[in-house]
């Protein structure tokens, strides 16, 4: 143990080493040394650095990583200007608070449910933000947003702040594409798979139509989108696909 | 410990509505092949009886048939309430079942009874056994049981708080507890809110999903689809013009009469509590030993009584410490529990079984992952699933990198409450948050990670992950685990302030179910990694540090050290990590709908507050029956007055930091 007081002496060390850490950390970047400068956020999260690194928020952010989640938004497909969102509802189904509230659209002739959403509220007081209707939606509908500075002005209407409404929900896909480099080339990757799955079966389907009818080209009819769009046509959205992400289950 | 049992069961406890298709008997087992039950059994109702182990079989040889049978699922039922007490102390001093690890109940409305489960266990290890008991629940839905039980009080310590939470939440007495007020809702609390008739404001069904959703959710707030007043009950003639509830006068009187505080009726919720005496009467002085020390008319002491919290930084969270204090000295002190009650049970009743993890995460929202950890493997047990190997690995390295984060705040709130006001703490808080900035670049976020699935993980590790994942425990926390000993270790002022303090010797800490770091720094190597292994804990190398002091100070050791093993373990992990296939992170298809076999469970993991249980009834739906968190916080602070009486009121904050306890666990 040794004499009294080696011990406090050996702690006061440490914070001096804190102490000394933290302004030669603050000089490097001042003095912008060697090019080393680093912006004060990333060298915050890197495990190399010394000394403790304040982060000045709002004036400076912490980098978001990619999986980094807060309160969801509807994909827009800009290609086909349309929703992503077929309201199959199995969003609303796992939602643990039960927060996600989805009125599907009706043909105005046969009053059958067409597949997109008319109304869809995402209540972000009761939302806990935990990524379920994202990770089970079949259809890459619905993303977890990166934007969280949710609050809002009290002269601003609240009810249209904090519920968020099918306008407020819906952002295109190249916003989904920014945010989540990663996903969006899962995402691609399985519709080029589907589409040359659909391909194949087009091109087995009009061989054995050439085996009747001779000039019939009965395949230029829906499916075979024009080759090499990778990103083109998603799923129709009257023949919800069939596991094509491999996310899907069963009901 | 679930028994297997396929579903087609005629469910015993199906209260929800929406299960009662489901409980339709005999039509399902006809068309399922793969019913497995006993032809023999004459009776096709009800649930197939447990099979049971050799303990209980000495149990029920020792006590006769009539007294123990087996009961549905697992364990056994004790049929005469008055030999509880008998079997308990038997079970304790002859099979040496030396810790009550478990008390809770279950409702069964449509069979009209309570029943209470206990899981005691042995502190040298192995599974717990399960023993029931039932009472019938009345029909009266706002009065306590009519037939009382014995409260376990008596034999096992740690019963203390646990049958106070069941008495509040189901109105089941006992009799002969020193203290049965309400626990976690306040005294004028009018209901039993678990019991399965009891509807919360905002009542909407009593299983998720619930309809309103989808197809047709035109969204409404909450407050405005179901009002207030249309679901919160009033005691019959309630007036709130003059409505004086004192819910205290009872917690106070008893601990200035030093009179335990009055039984509770079996026909009315109101309680006699014993006059007052006002604040500031003479009392006897006692020393540590109890030892008299001096007349009142002697000393002429007044002893008055002090609330800390709940908004108060040394009770880490809205903890309310009512102590009696002689001078500076603690000579009494009792807790008020309840302000971050949410009831997480009933939620978790409503949830169906995917919803209940993120909600785990907000139990002990330090370490929200071992939290989920606990919930899946029990849940896992029940479906007689197993996760993939890369996500048993991915699951141990998020579960040990939460040990490490957790003793380290851990740690740097001690010192706070020692007076080393933030500057350790802040030192600490810096290695916490890069562990969290790898929980959220995997998971997507720092604390609610809800990153576990059944027989699985959410996300895989990718390369730059796994090399900052390395990084830190190659090379980074072991170099700060080796600094914080260096600034706190010797300390001399640590040292003076923690040694001896907090003193709670092995024997009474097993009596009062403590789990975790403080019961090794007492010195049993109990540690559930080790004792009930789960997971894949078997193959790594790693050491349970147990030391003897039983006080503060090797408290702060014990997690010293264990952060050294848990690190230990991630490396091993990371290591072995490679021999694992990329990807393959989720066994079978992932689904979001499942049905857990009917059956029950009690599950556990050893987080880094202690023993953390679940235990989980099912009816075969896609709902839990019953949900029950068996919380290590709470539990640990049975404890805590004999650790605090004695001691002068600044060391009584020094001993709640060395416990460690999070109040969103403790309340749940
Ligand atoms: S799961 Fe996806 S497609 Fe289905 S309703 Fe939700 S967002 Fe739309
Ligand atoms: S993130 Fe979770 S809580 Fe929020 S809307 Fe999606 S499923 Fe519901």
């Amino acid at each position: 143990m040794g004499l009294m007081g080696t011990g406090i002496l050996k702690g006061l060390g440490v914070t001096l080493r804190h102490f000394i850490d933290t302004y030669a950390e603050d000089l490097k970047y001042v003095l912008n040394k060697s090019g080393a400068r680093q912006p004060r956020p990333l060298r915050r999260q890197s495990p190399k650095n010394k000394g403790l690194v304040t982060v000045e928020y709002p004036r400076e952010r912490l980098p978001l990583p990619e999986n980094f989640r807060y309160v969801p938004f509807l994909v827009y497909d800009t290609e086909k200007q349309d929703d992503k969102c077929t309201s199959c509802g199995i969003c609303a189904k796992v939602c643990p608070p039960q927060c996600i509230w989805i009125v599907r659209t009706e043909d105005p002739v046969t009053k059958r449910p067409v597949p997109q959403p008319k109304e869809f509220y995402i209540d972000t007081t009761i939302c806990m933000n935990c990524g379920y209707c994202a990770e089970f939606c079949p259809f890459d509908a619905i993303k977890m947003d990166h934007d969280y500075e949710l609050s809002y002005y009290p002269d601003q209407e609240p009810h249209a702040r904090l519920v968020h409404d099918k306008s407020r929900l819906t952002k295109p896909d190249t916003y989904h594409a920014s945010i989540h480099p990663t996903d969006w080339r899962r995402e691609l990757e399985d519709r080029a798979a589907e589409e040359a799955k659909k391909k194949a079966a087009a091109e087995a389907k009009a061989k054995a139509d050439a085996a009747k009818p001779a000039g019939g080209a009965a395949p230029a009819a829906k499916p075979a989108p024009a080759p090499g769009a990778a990103r083109s046509s998603a799923p129709e959205p009257d023949k919800p696909a069939q596991a094509d992400t491999g996310k899907s289950s069963s009901e | 410990m679930a028994e297997e049992t396929t579903h087609p069961t005629p469910a015993e406890p199906a209260a929800a509505p929406k299960a009662a298709p489901a409980a339709k008997p005999a039509s399902p087992a006809a068309t399922k092949p793969a019913a497995a039950k006993p032809a023999g059994h004459a009776a096709p109702k009800g649930p197939p009886l447990a099979t049971l182990t050799p303990e209980l079989v000495q149990l029920q040889q020792h006590f006769g048939e009539n007294v123990i049978t087996p009961a549905p699922y697992v364990g056994v039922l004790v049929n005469d309430l008055n030999k509880l007490r008998e079997v308990m102390t038997y079970v304790r001093d002859q099979l040496g079942f030396d810790m009550l690890a478990n008390v809770t109940a279950v409702d069964y409305i449509k069979e009209g009874y309570i029943q209470v489960v206990y899981h005691p266990q042995r502190s040298k290890g192995g599974q717990p056994i399960t023993i029931k008991v039932r009472v019938p629940r009345g029909s009266d839905p706002v009065a306590p049981t009519e037939v009382a039980v014995p409260s376990l009080t008596p034999i096992y310590a740690g019963a203390e708080f646990q049958e106070r939470e069941i008495y509040d939440m189901y109105g089941v007495r006992f009799e002969g507890h020193p203290d049965l007020r309400r626990i976690l809702t306040w005294e004028g609390f009018y209901g039993w809110p678990l019991r399965k008739d009891w509807h919360e404001p905002y009542y909407e069904g009593d299983t998720k999903p619930f309809d309103s959703r989808w197809p047709g959710g035109h969204h409404q707030l909450a407050e405005e689809r179901v009002p207030w007043a249309d679901n919160v009950n009033y005691p019959p003639g309630f007036d709130p013009l003059n409505f004086n509830a004192n819910p205290d006068a009872g917690l106070y009187d008893s601990m200035l009469s030093g009179v335990p505080h009055a039984q509770v009726e079996p026909n009315g919720h109101a309680q006699q509590a014993p006059q007052p005496k006002g604040v500031g009467a003479a009392v006897p002085v006692y020393d540590r030993n109890h030892n008299n020390l001096a007349d009142e008319e002697e000393l002429q002491t007044d002893q008055i009584i002090v609330n800390m919290g709940p908004q108060h930084p040394s009770t880490h969270g809205v903890l309310r410490m009512v102590v009696k204090l002689d001078g500076e000295t603690v000579t009494d002190l009792k807790l008020a529990l309840g302000y971050l009650h949410r009831n997480h049970e009933k939620i978790g009743e409503r949830n169906t079984w995917l919803h209940n993890i993120p909600y785990t995460d907000r139990l002990d929202y330090i370490c929200g992952i071992a939290n989920e950890l606990g919930y899946v493997i029990t849940v896992e047990k029940m479906m007689g699933i197993k996760p993939t190997e890369r996500a048993e690995y991915l699951r141990v390295i998020m579960a040990e990198l939460t040990r490490i984060q957790s003793h380290f705040w851990a740690i740097g709130f001690l010192l706070n409450d020692l007076g080393a006001f933030y500057t350790p703490a802040l030192y600490f808080i810096t290695e916490r948050d890069l562990i969290l900035d790898l929980f959220e670049s995997v998971s997507g976020s720092r604390l609610m990670c809800n990153y576990m699935r059944f027989g699985g993980v959410s996300r895989d590790f990718t390369e730059e992950q796994i090399a900052h994942a390395r990084e830190l425990a190659f090379d980074r926390i072991p170099r700060k685990i080796d600094e914080l000993e260096q600034l706190l270790t010797d300390n001399e002022i640590i040292k003076a302030r923690t040694i001896g303090v907090g003193y709670l010797p092995a024997e009474r800490s097993i009596n009062y179910s403590l789990t975790g770091p403080c019961l090794r720094a007492a010195g049993v190597p109990y540690d559930i990694r080790r004792v009930d292994p789960y997971s894949i804990y078997d193959r790594f190398d790693f050491e349970i540090p147990v030391f003897y002091g039983a006080d503060v100070y090797d408290r702060y050791r014990v997690r010293v050290a264990e952060m050294r093993q848990s690190l230990r373990i991630v490396q091993q992990a990371l290591n072995q990590l490679d021999q694992t296939k990329p990807g393959d992170i989720q066994a079978g298809k992932k689904a979001y709908n499942h049905r857990v076999p009917a059956g029950e469970a009690y599950g556990r993991v050893e987080t880094p507050k202690g023993e953390l249980g679940f235990y989980l009834v099912s009816d075969g739906g896609q709902n839990p029956y019953r949900y029950h968190v068996r919380s290590s916080s709470f539990i640990n602070l049975n404890s805590l007055k004999e650790m605090v009486v004695g001691h002068k009121v600044a060391d009584a904050v020094v001993i709640l930091g060395s416990l460690d306890i999070v109040l969103g666990e403790v309340d749940r």
